[in-house]
C-alpha cells in the first residue's frame, strides 16, 4: 500500500510542480500587466501544492529523500504528471484552454480529496481547495472571453480546445494504482469527476459559442511515466544546476 | 503672468512647508512633467526589471528558491502597475506611456541592459539592484507629490524583502563549495559598478536635480544617495568574504565613510545609447508581449463591451 501511496502522491505533486513551471515561463511575457499578475499567482499556487505533495512523498520514501531530490534529480519515466501539463504554452489561448481543462478536473478531483482516509492528504486538500476553486473559476471565466470574444479570439479558443482534447481522457483512466487508492478511501472516483466534468466543459464551452469537440482519442502514458518529447526539454532547463553541482545546497 | 508667478512663489512656500501636493492641487505644468517622466520611467524600470530575473524563474536551483523568486518578479511586476496608476493621476494616460516605452522614446533604468548569466546574478540583483533602488525609494517616500509617495511606501517595504532575499541568495553562495563562491563573486564584480550607476551622473552632472531637489521631489543629490549605499553595503560583502571590486575603495576617517574609484562614466552612457548587452533584447521582450497580447486586450474589451450591450437590452426589456 505504501507504494501505491507514495505514486498516487507523485502523480499529484508531479501534476502541480510540471504546470507551475510551465506557468512561470509566463511571467513578464503576459499580454498585460494584471494577467502577468493573475497567472503568476495560478504558479506561485500549483508550486506551493508542489512543494507539499513532495515533502510528503519524501517521507513515504524516507531515507535522504527531499522535496528538491525528487524534483530536480528525477529522470523522465520516474515523472508521474499528465501529458497534458508539459505541453508548451503555445499562445495565450492555449495556456488559457489547458489550465481551464485541467483545473476543471483539479477541482473535482481535491473536492473528492477532502474525504480523503489519509490524513496528509486531507490537509493538503484543504489547504490547496480554495486555490484551485478560484483558479477553474477564473480560466473558466477567460474561456468564455476568449470564445465569446473577436473572431480572432474565438478561433484561437476553438483551435487550443481542439488540440488539447486528445490529451483530456488521460486524466479519467483509472489503472490499477488509481483503483487501489479508491478502495483505500485515499484517492479520488475518477469515474465521478469524468462525468462531473464533462457537464461542467459542455456547459462553459457553450457560455463561450464553442462546440464540444467529439473525437474521444486519448494520449496516455504521463501517469506512468511515459512522456512526450517536450518533457526531456522541461527537465533539462530545471534541474540543470542541481545536476550539475548534486553535493551544493542553494 | 504675474498672477502665474504668485502662484508658482505659493506653490513653492506650500512645498518648503512639507505639504504633500496632490492630484486636484494647481501645480506648475515643469512640475507635472517632470514627475509623469520620472513616474513613468520608474513604472518601465519595474516592468523591463522583470526579464532579467525572470530569466532564472525557471531554473532556479530549489523548489524554495523557484517560489521566492517568481514571487518576487511578480511583486515587481505589482510595483509597475502602482507607478502606472501613479502617473495616471497626473493625467497621463498608461497607453501612451507603455507606447513611448516600446518605441524606445521613454527610457528605463540602465541596469536591466546587463545579463543574468549565472544563479548569482539573482542573488546579486537582490543585494544591490533591489538596495540600490531603496536608497533611491526610502527617500522617495517623502517626496512632495503625495500620491507618488504613496505608492513609494507600499513598494519600499516589498524591496526591503527582495533585498534581504537577495542577500541571503549571495550568503548561501559565499559559504558554500568552491565553485558557488566564485559565482558569487564573479555577479558581485559584474554588478557592483552598473549598481553605483543607477544613481545617476554625479552632481555637477545632473542639470535637472536642483530643480526636483527645489520642489522636493528629490531630497537627496545622486552622489549623495550612492555614498549611503556604498557605506551601508561594504560591510555587508565583507560580511560575506567577498571583494569589492575597487581597489580605491577605502574608509575616511574625516568624512565617517567611504572613498570609492573613479565611475566609468563612458560605459554608463553607451549603455544608455543601447549599447549594452541586453538592450535589445529587452526592448524585443516587451515589444513581443505587447503584440502577442493584443488579440486578447482586444477580445477582452469586445467581451466587455458585449456583456455591456447584453446588461442594457435586459434592462430596457424589463
Ligand atoms: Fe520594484
Ligand atoms: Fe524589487
Amino acid at each position: 500500500m505504501q507504494k501505491e501511496l507514495l505514486q498516487y502522491t507523485l502523480r499529484l505533486g508531479d501534476n502541480a510542480l510540471i504546470l507551475g513551471q510551465r506557468l512561470g515561463e509566463w511571467c513578464g511575457h503576459g499580454p498585460v500587466l494584471e494577467q502577468d499578475i493573475a497567472l503568476s499567482n495560478i504558479a506561485l499556487d500549483q508550486l506551493g501544492q508542489a512543494r507539499m505533495l513532495l515533502q510528503y512523498a519524501a517521507e513515504i520514501k524516507g531515507g535522504d529523500y527531499t522535496e528538491d531530490k525528487l524534483a530536480f534529480h528525477r529522470d523522465i519515466t520516474e515523472y508521474h504528471n499528465l501529458l497534458l501539463l508539459e505541453l508548451e504554452n503555445g499562445d495565450w489561448a492555449k495556456t488559457i484552454a489547458r489550465q481551464f481543462l485541467f483545473d476543471t478536473f483539479n477541482y473535482f478531483q481535491y473536492s473528492a480529496l477532502l474525504e480523503s482516509k489519509d490524513d496528509t492528504i486531507r490537509a493538503i486538500a484543504q489547504k490547496a481547495i480554495k486555490e484551485i476553486t478560484y483558479h477553474a473559476q477564473w480560466s473558466a471565466e477567460w474561456v468564455i472571453r476568449l470564445g465569446d470574444g473577436t473572431e480572432e479570439s474565438h478561433k484561437r479558443m476553438k483551435d487550443a480546445i481542439n488540440d488539447l482534447w486528445e490529451w483530456t481522457g488521460e486524466m479519467f483512466m483509472a489503472d490499477e494504482i488509481d483503483t487501489k487508492m479508491l478502495e483505500a478511501g485515499i484517492g479520488a472516483d475518477l469515474g465521478n469527476i469524468k462525468t462531473l466534468w464533462d457537464e461542467k466543459v459542455a456547459q462553459i464551452l457553450a457560455m463561450a459559442t464553442l462546440k464540444l469537440p467529439t473525437d474521444d482519442w486519448a494520449q496516455t502514458g504521463g501517469k506512468q511515466g511515459e512522456h512526450t518529447e517536450y518533457m526531456g526539454f522541461l527537465l533539462a532547463e530545471m534541474q540543470h544546476l542541481p545536476r550539475m553541482y548534486p553535493e551544493a545546497q542553494w | 503672468m504675474t498672477k502665474e508667478m504668485d502662484m508658482m512663489e505659493q506653490f513653492q512656500q506650500y512645498v518648503d512647508g512639507e505639504n504633500k501636493v496632490e492630484p486636484k492641487h494647481w501645480m506648475p505644468e515643469a512640475y507635472r512633467k517632470t514627475l509623469i517622466r520620472q513616474i513613468s520611467q520608474h513604472a518601465h524600470s519595474e516592468v523591463v526589471g522583470m526579464l532579467p530575473e525572470a530569466n532564472w524563474i525557471t531554473r532556479a536551483p530549489s523548489l524554495r528558491r523557484k517560489v521566492a523568486l517568481l514571487a518576487k518578479v511578480q511583486d515587481e511586476a505589482g510595483h509597475g502597475l502602482y507607478l502606472y496608476s501613479a502617473a495616471e493621476t497626473l493625467a497621463a494616460d498608461r497607453k501612451d506611456m507603455i507606447d513611448d516605452l516600446l518605441s524606445g522614446k521613454a527610457k528605463y533604468s540602465s541596469i536591466f541592459n546587463y545579463p543574468t548569466p549565472t544563479w548569482a546574478d539573482i542573488g546579486a540583483i537582490g543585494w544591490l539592484v533591489d538596495g540600490a533602488a531603496i536608497a533611491n525609494q526610502v527617500m522617495l517616500c517623502r517626496t512632495s507629490y503625495g500620491p507618488y509617495a504613496r505608492a513609494m511606501v507600499k513598494i519600499c517595504k516589498e524591496e526591503s524583502f527582495h533585498q534581504r532575499q537577495g542577500y541571503e541568495i549571495m550568503m548561501t553562495l559565499a559559504k558554500g563549495s568552491p565553485e558557488q563562491k566564485k559565482m558569487a563573486q564573479d555577479a558581485l564584480n559584474r554588478w557592483w559598478w552598473p549598481s553605483l550607476m543607477m544613481f545617476g551622473p554625479t552632481d555637477e552632472h545632473s542639470p535637472n536635480s536642483a530643480q526636483s531637489m527645489k520642489w522636493k521631489i528629490k531630497r537627496k543629490s545622486n552622489d549623495e544617495l550612492r555614498e549611503e549605499f556604498i557605506d551601508k553595503t561594504v560591510p555587508q560583502a565583507e560580511y560575506l568574504n567577498l571583494t569589492i571590486p575597487d581597489k580605491d575603495l577605502k574608509w575616511n576617517e574625516d568624512r565617517q565613510s567611504y572613498d570609492h574609484g573613479e565611475i566609468d562614466w563612458d560605459e554608463f552612457y553607451n549603455v544608455i545609447k543601447g549599447r549594452g548587452k541586453c538592450n535589445k533584447q529587452r526592448m524585443a521582450a516587451r515589444n513581443k508581449a505587447h503584440e502577442e497580447g493584443a488579440w486578447v486586450r482586444e477580445a477582452a474589451n469586445a467581451y466587455a463591451e458585449k456583456q455591456e450591450a447584453r446588461k442594457q437590452k435586459q434592462k430596457g426589456a424589463a
